[in-house]
């Protein structure tokens, strides 16, 4: 029991460090919260899932179609809106991309209507057991497809020369750019790049989750969460915050009940603001 | 931006609203309706502008607090408790959860203090909903209230009407007496430079604690008159985080920390939402959205940017607005 709840949590959290890593980027880099986010992410189950149905393409390749789509829309929202208010106020900003959340969660509901859908793969890929612990494939395949993914973000951060520029700027602006950086370029390339963590988190959720606008919500409430707990702007603080609330909200939804799970992880946001508020890895850099 | 107190537009603001109360002797039910609706978004929009236009904290507790005064007030009308009782109640739990939730969260700044406010909504919403026995859960909470005067619709509609009217009064008055108090400048300090405020003798824990909590007593007060004119109220329907949103958009509309501009928003944002929802249903929230950002984008200082750009004259308190808002953001910047 105590091991089933342990991989539960891990799978979890390798999700949610897969929802928060572009948040985290974008928040860390930018100093913009994208309440935007969590709509991203249903935007990527929804492509998952219309690729799915109506073109049998599977959820695998349909991550290398939404990596460079999202990083497009990323980069033109970055470029064509949010880079007018990026010297404004944290009010600005949030209520910025919170009435943009409005457009693009309207958009979805009259596109797709408000109903559940599920991306169900055909044939099912069941499930596996090592003794008394039980997981679906499904679910261990998308935990590996989000650490392949987190991984290849922190990589590219670290070695190329964009990855090295958002840094670079993160670190400090105005130094960045007396070095030669063109700062509104990085700006829409660490929005892109958020923007594509989303709609590929959001593809492997499709195969997990129900898919609904209204799941948008919650998603972003998760990426707050890790966020806070890891430390902000770092991949590796996304990794372990995301691991953190995971096994927290598993081991928590067995002592005290699942309904009391989002208060959990909500309340732990409060003490971490509070107490910790640079996070279990947080530093000024960004590595 | 309000560092002088214009008397002229204050008078104004104060004739216009008691104007306002006349509105049951020439208004119908509907009319009735939209006009506690514009007062309890103006009461929202008022309040929130003591913390986060007078104090520069942007705050997203707005919501908790209605959510809070609804089920506080709902549950005290419910057990039968009158409703100036319940009323007086909701506002002095939300005056105390406020200073408590102040001196804790307000030593965060920037996108650090947005969201932990935002999550306070959420908490509160998840503990209701587990509260079943109190508070009736996620199946909500029924109020069946007894007015008297033979309870007929169009008695009820005026006696909220007038009840929420009354409450703005007060509220108003409230807010106006603060920016003209010490407090409304020790606000202002804080607002312009939070360490050189402290270092000149002003408690900026306490200021800043007293001003969260005057943004959410009126709120909570609205929150128990809106339960009782309801007569039914859910988690998701008072703890909506639009409740949260709503107020500074309102704001933004009239003009960042002024309290007539908050009172000219409220009605404006009605009127605009009135509109957007008898006319396009099925996208009102995206409507709202591109309100939302065309507002922010065109118009930074709310409606009188549109009057400044059509004369064209860049005036001095618009200068100082600008300076004002890049101020905050380096702020905001060093600290989020």
């Amino acid at each position: 029991m105590f091991l089933q709840i342990l991989v539960n949590g891990v799978v979890l959290g390798c999700l949610y460090a897969c929802i928060a890593a572009g948040f985290s980027l974008v928040w860390g880099v930018l100093n913009v919260i994208n309440l935007m986010h969590g709509s991203f992410i249903v935007l990527g189950s929804y492509l998952a899932w219309g690729a799915y149905h109506s073109m049998g393409v599977s959820p695998w390749v349909t991550i290398a179609i939404a990596a460079p789509l999202f990083y497009l829309m990323g980069y033109l929202v970055q470029r064509g809106v949010l880079n007018r208010v990026m010297a404004a106020p944290v009010l600005v900003t949030l209520t910025l991309t919170f009435g943009m959340d409005l457009i693009l969660n309207n958009a979805m509901i009259l596109a797709f209507k408000a109903d559940y859908r599920k991306l169900i793969l055909d044939p099912p890929l069941g499930t596996v057991a090592w003794g008394s612990v039980v997981v679906p494939v499904d679910r261990l395949v998308a935990t590996v497809f989000a650490l392949v993914l987190t991984g290849a973000l922190y990589v590219l951060l670290r070695r190329t020369r964009m990855g090295r520029a958002i840094i670079a700027v993160r670190l400090d602006r105005d130094a960045a750019r007396l070095m030669g950086v063109d700062v509104p370029v990085t700006y829409a390339a660490a929005f892109g790049l958020g923007a594509a963590m989303a709609g590929c988190a959001g593809v492997l959720l499709a195969l997990i989750f129900p898919i609904s606008p209204l799941s948008s919500i919650p998603y972003l409430g998760k990426a707050f969460v890790v966020c806070v707990l890891g430390g902000l702007g770092s991949v590796p603080g996304a990794v372990l915050g995301g691991l953190v609330l995971g096994l927290v909200e598993s081991f928590g939804a067995m002592a005290i009940g699942p309904e009391h799970a989002v208060t959990l992880s909500f309340a732990l946001l409060i003490g971490f603001l509070v107490f910790r508020p640079q996070g279990l890895l947080g530093k000024r850099g960004f590595e | 931006m309000t560092g002088h107190v214009k008397r002229a537009p204050s008078a104004a603001l104060l004739v216009a609203l008691v104007a306002l109360a006349a509105l049951p002797w020439f208004g119908e039910s509907y009319t009735l309706r939209l006009g506690t609706i514009a007062c309890m978004y103006a009461i929202l929009a008022v309040s929130w502008n003591v913390i986060g236009g007078m104090a520069g904290y942007p705050s997203f507790a707005t919501a908790a607090f209605f959510g809070l005064g609804a089920y506080t007030g709902g549950v005290l009308l419910a057990r039968g408790v009158p409703l100036v009782l319940a009323i007086a109640t909701a506002g002095a739990v939300s005056f105390a959860a406020a200073m408590l939730l102040g001196w804790v969260l307000l030593r965060l700044r920037g996108h650090y203090f947005a969201i932990a406010s935002l999550a306070v909504a959420e908490v509160l919403r998840e503990l209701t909903n587990s509260a079943t026995e109190l508070t009736g859960g996620g199946m909500g909470l029924n109020i069946p209230l007894e007015l008297g005067g033979g309870a007929s619709v169009a008695y009820e509609a005026s006696f909220f009407f007038l009840a929420m009217w009354a409450l703005l009064l007060v509220c108003v008055l409230a807010v106006l007496a603060v920016e003209r108090s010490r407090l409304g400048f020790g606000l202002a300090c804080i607002r312009q430079n939070e360490s050189a405020a402290d270092m000149i003798g002003v408690h900026a824990t306490l200021y800043k604690s007293l001003a969260f909590a005057l943004s959410g007593v009126f709120v909570a007060m609205a929150g128990t008159l809106y339960a009782g004119w309801v007569h039914y109220i859910e988690p998701p329907d008072v703890y909506d985080i639009l409740l949260a949103v709503k107020p500074i958009v309102m704001v933004l509309l009239g003009g960042l920390g002024s309290i007539i501009g908050a009172v000219i928003g409220a009605f404006v944002f009605l009127g605009i939402e009135e509109f957007v929802w008898r006319n396009w249903l099925q996208v009102h929230s995206g409507v709202l959205g591109f309100l939302i950002v065309v507002l922010l984008l065109f118009m930074p200082h709310g409606m009188v940017s549109v009057g400044k750009r059509l004369r064209r004259t860049p005036s001095v308190p618009a200068a100082g607005a600008a300076a004002q808002l890049r101020a905050d953001s380096v702020r905001g910047a060093g600290h989020g």
